[in-house]
């Protein structure tokens, strides 16, 4: 296996199954010439024309509602929503219009069509740019909401994604860009709709996402040195939640920690506490913890923006709490 | 280009302005580089006539709605250099506590509805704040900035339309740069003269050189002045371009260097210099301390937001709600 980056990996997947199959393209700002906001493009424009990887104009609703019309058309397309924070310009055209034709058609239409969009904190951007947003599409049915934490489970995920018949929202994190992970050189697919345990534990079970899990399996590590094993959960796909195996991992450990970088109220971990709470409420020996964002905008000042989001020091405390029988947070 | 119709005065206040932000944007580039500026930072440099020239138009009282590319307009409405920066840095002392940051800076005391993350996130304020004014029966105005990449968004559809149909004053103003971060407008709008999307609103529109900070104020001051009296919106185009990247990563492959040197040869500040001095109305050695002036406000204005503590803690839950 070859280590690379989370951008390589994605940008891998794209190249891959716009090779395997000539309806998949790809549009969005700057997608083409620049190679994407964030370079996860790069290279696709020069090796695929401008016909299959198209830029446009600041059109958000049009990029999203022509994907669909192109989607239940006989295209395949994949579009880039720069970040999450602007899919509220196109939020009509993925509610009302991508989640809800294939049920109001009576399902005679299917909708293959990938929505790519990154979110979350951490380079200082403030609140129009640093956004995690994922509880709005777990709410709202038809969708699947994928939100990958390696370059591996990156790249899986979005072939699996491209071939899927359903639209799918596809949230990558701008911090995980550079993080590198063994990636193989052979084609694979993910299946969506499956956890993954990222580290085998005993005495805590730990579920996160996206840059969370990296924060949960460093928290991991130091806890290991004083002889507490985390067992930690990646959920991968938020919907649908693969509820099988995280209480599974409830039944042994007897105890769960949530921790997301949204905001808390509303959030994802709310849902995912919720079904713990209905599949799992007899194996648990501790009420569920959630580690969120703050509810608040995400403040530009760098103190403030790493204060909004859960850290590993914040997991570390809260696990030590949990085990001491301690407050709830 | 016509003749220089303005006072020593006014001259030199124009000249100054253009200075403040040229030099603003200039440290913001030297600091991002030492990450002191932390983010991103989306610089006004070489568009400085647009903003400058448009809010000498207009009063003290009258509002304007500006742009992810923001700290131009911020500065000509009025706000203090050392607040803004701290602002940019994330310091408590920041206009906005820290908490908006380059993205989102506004000088509210000047009258700014603020910078906006959101590509023509400003043009729905802008339009309320006119009809706010026409609703209060108010003689205030409001200067809409937005991009020429704004062009494509629904909002600015809608915007027009209902400032059109309500006759409210606000005058839209839209600097067209040339690109939409590496999309030209030429590859993003179907119409090349971009005034003409003023005509399904049937508002009347104009295009003006954005480089010359006294053609753009002419222009502004003749569509404020309608709006005062009641004859609702216009549409201005400015030419200008943004000498920078559209931030600090971007390598500007979308663009050639020659034509980078043909729109710096046409430099606002440079141009307006010149012709001050030709015609009497600022000397050489005048041009010259102004530029010194700038240069050391700018340096206590750095010095302000460095030394600057950062927001405390709890500050992370206030003004969540009134
Ligand atoms: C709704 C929305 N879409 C995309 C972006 C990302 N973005 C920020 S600035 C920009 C280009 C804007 O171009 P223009 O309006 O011409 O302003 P300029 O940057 O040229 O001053 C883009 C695509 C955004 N901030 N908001
Ligand atoms: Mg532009």
């Amino acid at each position: 296996m070859r280590e690379i980056t989370y951008r390589q990996a994605i940008n891998e997947a794209l190249a891959e199954e716009m090779e395997r199959d000539p309806r998949v393209f790809i549009m969005g700002e700057d997608v083409a010439i620049y190679g994407g906001a964030y370079g996860v493009t790069r290279g696709l424009y020069e090796r695929f024309g401008e016909e299959r990887v198209r830029d446009t104009a600041i059109s958000e609703a049009a990029i999203v509602g022509a994907g669909l019309g192109a989607a239940i058309t006989g295209m395949r397309p994949i579009v880039e929503i720069m970040y999450v924070d602007f899919m509220g310009l196109c939020m009509d055209q993925l509610s009302n219009q991508v989640a809800k034709i294939r049920y109001m058609f009576g399902g005679k239409t299917k909708v293959p069509l990938v929505v790519r969009t990154e979110g979350g904190a951490g380079r200082t951007l403030g609140a129009h740019h640093s956004q995690n947003l994922e509880a709005w599409f777990i709410h709202i049915p038809g969708l699947k909401v994928v939100m990958p934490s390696t370059p591996y489970d990156a790249k899986g995920l979005l072939k699996s994604s491209i071939r899927e018949d359903n639209p799918i929202v596809f949230i990558e994190h701008k911090m995980l860009y550079n993080t590198k992970g063994l990636v193989p050189g052979e084609e694979y697919t993910l299946p969506l709709g499956v956890a993954d345990i990222k580290r085998e534990g005993e005495d805590v079970t730990v579920i996160a996402y996206s840059r969370m899990l990296l924060f949960a399996l460093e928290a991991a590590q130091e806890l290991a040195k004083e002889g507490i094993s985390l067992e930690v959960v990646d959920p991968r796909t938020l919907l649908p939640l693969d509820i099988e195996t995280i209480v599974g991992s409830i039944r042994k450990t007897n105890r769960v920690i949530i921790v997301e970088e949204d905001c808390k109220t509303g959030g994802t971990g709310a849902e995912i506490g919720m079904q713990i709470v209905e599949n799992a409420f007899d194996y648990l020996d501790a009420p569920v913890v959630r580690l969120a964002g703050a509810d608040v905008p995400m403040p530009k000042s760098p103190v403030l923006e790493e204060l909004a989001i859960p850290s590993k020091d914040r997991i570390v405390t809260a696990v030590k709490e949990m085990l001491a029988g301690g407050s709830s947070l | 280009m016509a003749e220089v119709k303005v006072s020593c005065d006014e001259a030199r206040h124009l000249l100054k302005q253009m200075m403040q932000i040229r030099q603003f944007e200039d440290k913001i580039m030297d600091l991002l580089a030492q990450d002191i500026v932390q983010g991103g930072s989306h610089l006004y440099a070489g568009e400085e006539a647009v903003a400058v020239g448009a809010i000498s138009a207009i009063r003290p009282d009258d509002y304007i709605a500006s742009t992810h590319r923001g700290h131009g307009h911020c500065i000509a409405k009025g706000g203090r250099l050392p607040e803004l920066m701290a602002e940019i840095l994330g310091k408590a002392t920041g206009v906005c506590k820290g908490k908006g940051g380059s993205l989102h800076l506004a000088d509210v005391a000047t009258g700014n509805l603020g910078a906006n993350g959101i590509v023509g996130g400003g043009m729905g304020i802008a339009t309320g704040a006119g009809l706010s004014i026409k609703m209060r029966k108010s003689d205030q105005v409001v200067l809409c900035f937005f991009g020429d990449g704004a062009l494509n968004l629904g909002i600015f559809h809608e915007c027009l339309n209902m400032a059109a149909v309500w006759k409210l004053p606000v005058v839209y103003i839209c600097e067209n740069n040339h690109y939409g971060m590496s999309v030209s407008v030429k590859r993003a709008c179907a119409v090349g003269d971009l005034t003409k999307r003023a005509l399904a609103y049937d508002m009347p529109a104009e295009s003006v050189d954005g480089m010359d900070v006294l053609a753009v104020k002419e222009a502004v001051s003749k569509w404020v002045g309608q709006a005062r009296e009641g004859n609702g919106p216009s549409f201005l185009v400015c030419h200008t371009y943004r000498y920078y990247g559209h931030s600090r990563s971007d390598p500007r492959v979308y663009r050639t260097r020659e034509e980078e040197e043909e729109w710096r040869a046409r430099d606002p500040i440079k141009t307006f210099s010149i012709r001050c001095v030709q015609e009497g109305i600022l000397s050489q050695e005048e041009v010259e301390a102004l530029d010194r002036e700038v240069a050391s406000e700018i340096e206590e204005a750095v010095k302000f937001a460095v030394e600057s503590p950062w927001p405390e803690p709890e500050e992370l839950y206030e003004d969540v709600y009134a």
